[in-house]
């Protein structure tokens, strides 16, 4: 009895502390946060704390961070900076951030933030407005309109400096394409030719998984971006509707992308369904799968050459001669004949940071010509910056950016609101559930709906149907 | 709290004693139970504060970020509502209960009663060997036991690779038969525990009522039913709440073996609970999950505790 209700003591009392999270904002930063500062009160130092992801196979940013730091903390004589790398998924990686924010005391000072998660964060009161100190910046006019919106709240105001932008395509094994008789320049025009080269690669290399495309929920917001809504917005729907500011429920697009995992699957041309519903596939289809041939073609996105161009353990050399690459093609290949989706990571500060000033200047450090250069080459990145795109260094390193950056114009970018965060896990529930058959397309779809509407209001979403 | 009840009692049945005598009794009462209010501060503020929380958090539209971090408003049963009418809820409160009844009701406490008994009669190193042998499981942190049963069932994993080698193909368990295998780990690591709860019990059966019964002619299965069990019942009744209660939490094992999936078929409360709080951000709603699983939890105990009535001899 003891154990359970400890346990179930436990869970509240986590409950208890994100409560504190809300509640924290207006007081901003009192007395209860003497742990993190008390350190510092003696010589009028400063920490600055920087909460990152960093995983066996997301290394760049641990690199850049290790430059642009040692360069911050030798121009700022006693202010320290502390690295907290967290090594984990997507998914786990926002809990984690989110429940740092519960509390002064392990808020970070600078974030590493997904654009999608931005307004999110920003509506919940983690992050704090940069446009002061952005106005005082010479380098924010290097940076695109785009890219710069990529960065702004619902109040207007911008809450992250973007790192940089990309792009989603296929990618495809050209040797496992030529032992199954198709073209090296292969490029399909409908969802039809992705099925049956894929067919063909089942029938004639059977020992290779013809096709991925995330659909799991435990691949968390990859599921939702390379997984579904390549397709979702290559049928000609979308999630949201900006012109009535509505989430669109019944749209046909939404079914359609569904039947399309749906068929996949039933031809058994996904991986199994132990490697589908897998955390890790994302690291071990572009890490592992892929490059050692046992994966034919991939949705992934553009940022996967830089681990192959790295020398941690994605390291691929022979990259350029193996790896095709395509645009993925609407469902029909109605115009504009090919779909990508961008979104892209940002630095913010938090807003429990008792140093904003500081933890910008390093934020500004971090993202300067050369540093961005730096993180764009090697973390195979579109450069937002103008001085980093016209770099001739940039435009040399890696030959897979012509081919991306010629995506930027059919590319898509997720809805902009604090609820798409949200919405999104019923995506990847709708995908997995159409993909393990517990679920027709018409019912996860509905099951969607039905979700969106709970969360949002019925005011708030339109039926496209 | 049981000293408070028995004061209590005491006082109650003296109808005609002088009215002063009752109040001094009462005064007694209350002096000797000043020593546990430090005891029920404790409790109140680590225990029944949180669960208070969890209650109120449940009765909001909290999230983990977006606006309703922010400013969460009271929703009422709003949380409540929507997971009666979920069919995902419904199915992991039938998946908790499979997965209670199969792996702590049967599986730990009758497996362990067997291996109790067995031992009681075996040789003292068979016993000593297989003791040990079954605490090893006990023994692992979860996350590592969690770890080795997910090495054990994964499609590559042991058991298959057994099956392989007497030439049958096992099935990816861990998708085919998720719960299976989540209730076969349970088992194999809290039977330990049964087992030597029961041991100690039957230790402490006295020899001679059970010669007395065989030379009264009872059978064995008899004397079983008869006799060692009525007398080991409140060991029966503690280990059955123990065994429940702690199944009833079980996170780790469950998560890393299957993470609740595929879809949900294995996510059993907490784990549906976690998802919705810390997967999907919504904090409200997954406090709802949680609140149930505490109600359910505590259905379990006062059955155990009505039904198995451990303090009446």
């Amino acid at each position: 009895m003891r154990k359970t209700l400890t346990t179930l003591a436990a869970g509240a009392a986590l409950a208890l502390v994100l409560t504190a999270c809300g509640g924290g904002n207006d007081s901003g930063s009192s007395g209860a946060d003497g742990e993190s500062t008390g350190s510092d009160a003696g010589s009028g130092s400063a920490t600055i704390k920087v909460a990152y992801q960093k995983t066996d196979a997301f290394t760049q940013l641990d690199d850049l961070l290790q430059k642009c730091v040692g360069e911050f903390e030798a121009a700022n004589d006693g202010v320290t900076v502390q690295l907290e790398p967290i090594a984990a998924q997507e998914t786990e990686y926002f809990t984690k951030l989110a429940l740092m924010h519960g509390s002064a005391a392990t808020a970070p000072d600078v974030i590493y933030e997904d654009t999608f998660q931005v307004r999110s964060d920003a509506a919940a009161g983690y992050l704090a407005p940069m446009d002061d100190y952005l106005a005082d910046w010479d380098g924010w006019d290097q940076f695109s309109d785009a890219a710069k919106q990529a960065g702004a709240g619902d109040d207007g105001s911008t809450y992250g400096v973007s790192m940089g932008t990309d792009t989603r395509g296929i990618y495809f094994n050209k040797q496992i394409f030529e032992q199954a008789g198709l073209p090296a320049d292969w490029q399909p025009e409908s969802w039809d030719d992705i099925l049956d080269a894929a067919r063909t690669i089942k029938e004639k290399v059977p020992d290779v998984i013809p096709f991925n495309l995330y659909s799991s929920k435990s691949q968390g917001e990859a599921a939702s971006m390379q997984g579904f809504e390549m397709l979702l917005y290559g049928t000609g729907d979308e999630l949201y509707d900006y012109d009535t500011q509505k989430w669109n429920v019944g749209a046909p697009g939404f079914v359609e992308a569904l039947t399309f995992i749906q068929t996949a699957q039933q031809d058994g041309l996904l991986p199994g369904l132990e490697d589908a519903l897998d955390t890790n596939l994302p690291n071990r289809i572009s890490g592992e799968l892929f490059p050692q041939g046992k994966v034919a073609i991939i949705v992934d996105g553009s940022w996967v050459p830089g681990g192959w161009m790295s020398d941690g353990s994605n390291s691929w050399p022979e990259w350029q001669e193996v790896a095709g690459m395509a645009k993925m093609p609407t469902s029909t290949g109605q115009e504009p004949g090919a779909v990508s989706m961008s979104g892209g990571w940002l630095f913010s500060i938090g807003s429990q940071s008792k140093n904003p000033e500081l933890a910008f200047d390093l934020i500004a450090g971090c993202l300067s010509q050369e540093n961005s250069l730096k993180y764009d080459t090697e973390n195979s990145q579109i450069a937002v910056r103008d001085d980093v795109a016209s770099d001739p260094v940039y435009l040399d390193y890696n030959p897979s950016f012509e081919f991306f950056s010629s995506l930027v114009p059919v590319t898509h970018f997720r809805p902009a609101t604090p609820d798409y965060s949200q919405i999104s896990s019923q995506i990847q529930v709708a995908a997995e559930s159409v993909l393990t058959g517990q679920a027709s397309p018409e019912a996860a779809a509905k099951a969607y709906d039905d979700a969106v509407t709970a969360l949002v209001g019925a005011d708030k979403t339109q039926n496209a149907g | 709290m049981t000293s408070l009840a028995t004061a209590g009692e005491r006082v109650a049945p003296a109808p005609g004693s002088p009215r002063g005598r009752r109040a001094r009794e009462v005064r007694l009462g209350l002096v000797r139970s000043v020593p546990l209010l430090p005891s029920l501060a404790l409790l109140a503020l680590f225990l029944l504060g949180p669960i208070v929380y969890a209650i109120y958090g449940s009765l909001t539209n909290r999230t983990l970020t977006g606006p309703n971090a922010a400013n969460p408003s009271f929703v009422g049963f709003d949380n409540y509502a929507r997971l009666f009418a979920s069919s995902d809820f419904w199915t992991s409160v039938v998946l908790t209960v499979v997965f209670l009844v199969a792996s702590a009701i049967i599986g730990q406490n009758v497996l362990g009663l067997l291996l109790a008994v067995l031992m009681k009669n075996g040789t003292p190193t068979l016993s000593r060997t297989i003791a040990a042998l079954v605490v090893v499981a006990w023994v692992l942190p979860e996350i590592v036991a969690a770890f080795a049963l997910y090495a054990f069932f994964a499609s590559e994993g042991t058991l298959n690779l057994m099956l392989d080698a007497i030439g049958l193909t096992g099935p990816a368990w861990l998708i085919a038969f998720p719960m299976l295998a989540v209730i076969l780990a349970n088992v194999w690591r809290g039977t330990a525990f049964s087992m030597m709860v029961y041991s100690a019990a039957l230790s402490e059966v006295p020899p001679e009522i059970n010669e007395a019964a065989e030379i009264d002619g009872a059978s064995a299965a008899q004397r079983f039913f008869r006799i060692t069990l009525p007398m080991i019942r409140r060991s029966i009744s503690t280990n059955l709440m123990l065994t429940t209660l702690q199944t009833l939490g079980v996170f780790t094992l469950i998560w890393v073996m299957t993470g609740g999936g595929p879809g949900f078929k294995s996510a059993t409360l907490p784990i549906l609970a976690y998802q919705q709080a810390f997967n999907f951000a919504q904090i409200g709603y997954g406090t709802a999950i949680a609140v149930i699983t505490l109600l359910i939890g505590a259905i379990f105990a006062m059955v155990y505790i009505k039904v198995l009535k451990p303090e009446v001899d």
